[in-house]
């Protein structure tokens, strides 16, 4: 009893035993912080060999002698790396990528760092753009322009460069203009005319003077075509390679030149610039591997959001009859496990079930009762942008439902009772309270719809992404949205870069970037519906009780 | 239970509305045991009674209500001005015209207090701009709202106080000028001033409507009904004038709920 009394009577700070529970708290911690260290890490890695990709770097010339041999390789360096012989020995290797496919098959050469004899960095070296071959890196000798020559040595020779640069542009759009637009639009009339003089609309006499007169419409823009093509083909830019080989472009094919050695820090950032914007804004080139990306941004907003158009009614309105009309029972309970599990059928699943049903299914119904004349050329018959989002929205649809259900459901009674007690019928009081109200819910609902949709790529390749569209399914060709076109995704790009590609190194960056940009993309999309989202909110928003 | 036999206020429309052996159940559970009410006209009528003693059950049986409720039957009869509720004739969208409710907590819709006010003559599918601008101001006006809100008429009717919200409340339930009103402790989530406003309200908005209203709070119901209800296990125990009620009940049960000694 005494010892008892003796010991010191417990206090109510906090001891050993109370706090048993803190290392769960830390354990949750841990949990948390590894998760953002992940998400943060995956980020940054693609920030930094995205955006690298697009920084214009020094351009070294090489003395190398291996093999017994020696050679000259100038390029610039994209990786360095530890190499293990069989003899267990460690060696630096270097990566170099020296351009100039037309001169040797392999653009990316490995160079043992032990090897290397001397390295250099000329001012004179150019970094060339070219449409065809892929980055050149040479040393400018001469350019012929409108039969004159002009050596680099002289003053004015980066000034007529850049002058036929940007004609050559200028060039390229006219005769784009022609062959893409002009003629296009004759070999389509030529098309429909044919289609008309077969189903009999027009006859035989007719549709022959009309197609040669439309014939003699085609000669003259081809004869057109012809002469700007001589145009571009009239200038030369005479270079020498880092190994002594000389080389002639013809300054049409040139897109752009860029002194990477000269160049000062600003003269880089601007360099930079124009290479993004012109991966953002530019067709792509060479097997994807070269060139922008528009196409594919393109093709994955408008998908994403032609998908959101589908999937937000269609869910809505399935949910809102779920909860507010069915009868819960057995029934509706399967309906909503169902609904719950086609959120966890692999997406590929919908890929083939949006081929067979869409595609075949509904676009070949629609070919044989709308475009029989163009059979058996399918026009909906065939994987589409349309048929895409279709199938997107099937995909993300229990995304939908379930958000809506929980939103509808979260709507105080008080406010459906107060909405009816004032006469309002039951459809009335959803219409003008309760969805009012569950609005934020759902659009966060759509907003993981569209992120889900924004990010798959495995079901578009069955049902309408291609590795290159000529064109966008939006345009300025009647009747301008052509939902039945197949198009370009930006998901589907960096796959089709990454393990389809002829030159994978080559394509590395671009893989990045295009990740960098997809993640961008799906953030702006989230962001964009999320603004509308507090907007929404603070309109709508449910007092707090 | 039959009617009190000193129940005898001289009004010609004593039993405007009319509660025959009223009987309610949610499903195998009876709420509601033989209740016969004649509510008069123009007068507030009180239901007192502890929790679950089935009076708001009563009340929410006025407009039809528990409808919403699965599993609910009645037994006898609802007249107002001698027209059965339960008659297949009879629209609940109609009688819910004709008999507003004003709910415990308030719940203004997440729109502009004008836009609230006019609610139940949206769903109506009126939308003369005149009338709907005369209504929001003679139902705020009769709500004693109109002078605090009028110059924000479109804004949101959540920037308003409690006492505010519950009074719009008021106002979008009489704006289609029903008969009835029917308050199922509408001051049970208010602090005292803004429940004194409301029961200064109940007394002028009486000579408009026929006021039943559910209370927990003795004082207010001497303080503006003019007859009350004792309900008890789902039983009407005695009904009567309100000063008879709280001066000199007739039944043992209904002075020991009144005097505090159950609740």
């Amino acid at each position: 009893m005494s010892s008892e009394l003796s010991k010191p009577s417990r206090s109510f700070a906090t001891t050993g035993r109370s706090r048993k529970g803190e290392p769960l708290v830390w354990l949750t911690a841990a949990g948390l912080t590894l998760g953002v260290a992940m998400a943060l890490g995956l980020f940054l890695l693609i920030l930094i060999k995205g955006g690298a990709s697009f920084w214009p770097r020094k351009i070294d010339v090489m003395e190398v002698t291996r093999n017994g041999g020696s050679e000259i390789i100038a390029g610039y360096v994209t990786q360095e790396k530890e190499r293990k012989d069989p003899d267990g020995t460690f060696h630096k290797e270097i990566q170099v990528f020296r351009g100039n496919r037309d001169l040797s098959p392999e653009a990316f050469v490995y160079i043992d760092e032990k090897d290397i004899q001397s390295v250099s960095n000329p001012e004179s070296l150019l970094l060339v753009e070219r449409l065809e071959y892929g980055p050149a890196i040479v040393e400018p000798v001469a350019l012929e322009a409108d039969g004159k020559r002009i050596e680099a040595s002289s003053g004015e020779f980066r000034s007529v460069l850049k002058a036929q640069l940007d004609s050559a542009k200028k060039i390229r759009a006219d005769l784009l203009e022609i062959e893409r637009k002009k003629i296009g639009k004759i070999s389509r009339e030529l098309e429909a005319l044919g289609r008309a003089e077969r189903s009999g609309s027009v006859p035989a006499t007719e549709a022959a003077a009309r197609r040669a007169e439309l014939q003699k419409d085609f000669e003259k823009l081809q004869a057109q075509a012809a002469v700007i093509r001589e145009k571009l083909a009239g200038s030369q830019f005479f270079g020498r390679s880092a190994d002594g080989r000389e080389v002639t472009f013809p300054i049409g094919n040139l897109l752009g030149v860029f002194a990477s050695n000269e160049a000062n820090f600003f003269e880089r950032v601007g360099e930079m610039l124009h290479r993004m914007t012109s991966f953002l804004t530019e067709d792509p080139r060479e097997a994807n591997t070269e060139g922008g990306v528009f196409p594919a941004i393109f093709g994955t907003v408008t998908m994403t959001l032609v998908m959101s158009l589908f999937v937000t009614p269609f869910g809505v309105i399935a949910a809102i009859y779920l909860r507010e009309y069915a009868k819960q029972g057995m029934l509706v309970k399967i309906v909503r496990i169902s609904v719950n599990n086609l959120a966890g059928v692999p997406s590929i699943v919908f890929g083939v079930f949006g081929l067979a049903f869409f595609v075949y299914f509904v676009g070949g119904g629609i070919d044989q009762w709308l475009f029989a004349d163009k059979l058996p050329t399918p026009t909906y018959g065939t994987p589409g942008i349309l048929w895409a989002s279709l199938t997107l929205s099937l995909l993300t649809l229990p995304v939908v439902i379930v958000a809506t259900e929980e939103a509808l459901s979260a709507v105080p009674r008080g406010v459906r009772e107060a909405a009816l007690a004032c006469g309002a019928s039951k459809w009335q009081a959803i219409q003008r309270v309760v969805l009012p109200a569950s609005l934020p819910g759902i659009l966060t609902g759509v907003i993981l719809a569209m992120a889900r949709g924004a990010g798959e790529v495995a079901p578009l390749m069955l049902v309408g992404v291609v590795k290159l569209a000529p064109s966008l399914p939006i345009d300025d060709i009647a009747p301008f949205v052509h939902p039945e076109r197949k198009f370009m995704h930006l998901g589907f790009h960096i796959y089709d870069l990454g393990f389809q590609s002829p030159d994978a190194e080559a394509a590395k960056p671009v893989v990045y970037a295009t990740a960098l940009l997809l993640i961008v993309v799906v953030v702006a999309l989230n962001l964009a519906a999320i603004i509308i989202r507090n907007r929404l909110k603070k309109r709508f928003a449910v007092s707090s009780f | 239970m039959s009617l009190s036999s000193s129940n005898t206020i001289a009004s010609d429309a004593s039993d405007f509305i009319r509660v025959d052996d009223f009987s309610f159940y949610y499903g195998a559970k009876q709420a509601i045991f033989n209740v016969d009410m004649a509510i008069p006209a123009n007068q507030v009528t009180a239901l007192i009674g502890p929790s679950g003693c089935g009076k708001s059950t009563l009340l929410r049986n006025l407009n039809r209500m528990n409808d919403l409720v699965e599993g609910v039957h009645h037994e006898g009869d609802i007249r107002i001005g001698g027209t059965s509720l339960y008659d297949p004739s009879v629209e609940v969208i109609s009688l819910r015209k004709r008999v507003g409710m004003v709910f415990q907590k308030y719940n203004p819709f997440a729109k502009s207090i004008y836009e609230n006010v006019i609610f139940s003559l949206r769903v109506a599918g009126r939308s003369k701009k005149s009338e709907l601008d005369e209504t929001v101001e003679r139902s705020l006006r009769a709500s004693a709202l109109w002078d605090e809100v009028k110059d924000r008429l479109h804004d949101s009717a959540f920037g308003l106080s409690g006492g505010q919200q519950q009074r719009l409340c008021i106002a979008r339930a009489i704006a289609n000028q029903p008969e009835i009103l029917l308050m199922d402790e509408p001051c049970a989530a208010l602090d005292p001033v803004a429940t004194l406003r409301i029961e200064e309200l109940i007394l002028k908005l009486k000579e408009q409507f026929t006021i039943v209203i559910v209370t927990h709070n003795m004082e207010q119901a001497t303080r503006c009904s003019d007859r009350t209800a004792f309900l008890y296990m789902g039983k009407l125990v005695e009904y009567d004038r309100t000063m008879q009620i709280f001066e000199n009940p007739s039944k043992p049960e209904t002075e020991a709920y009144i005097s505090g000694r159950f609740s």
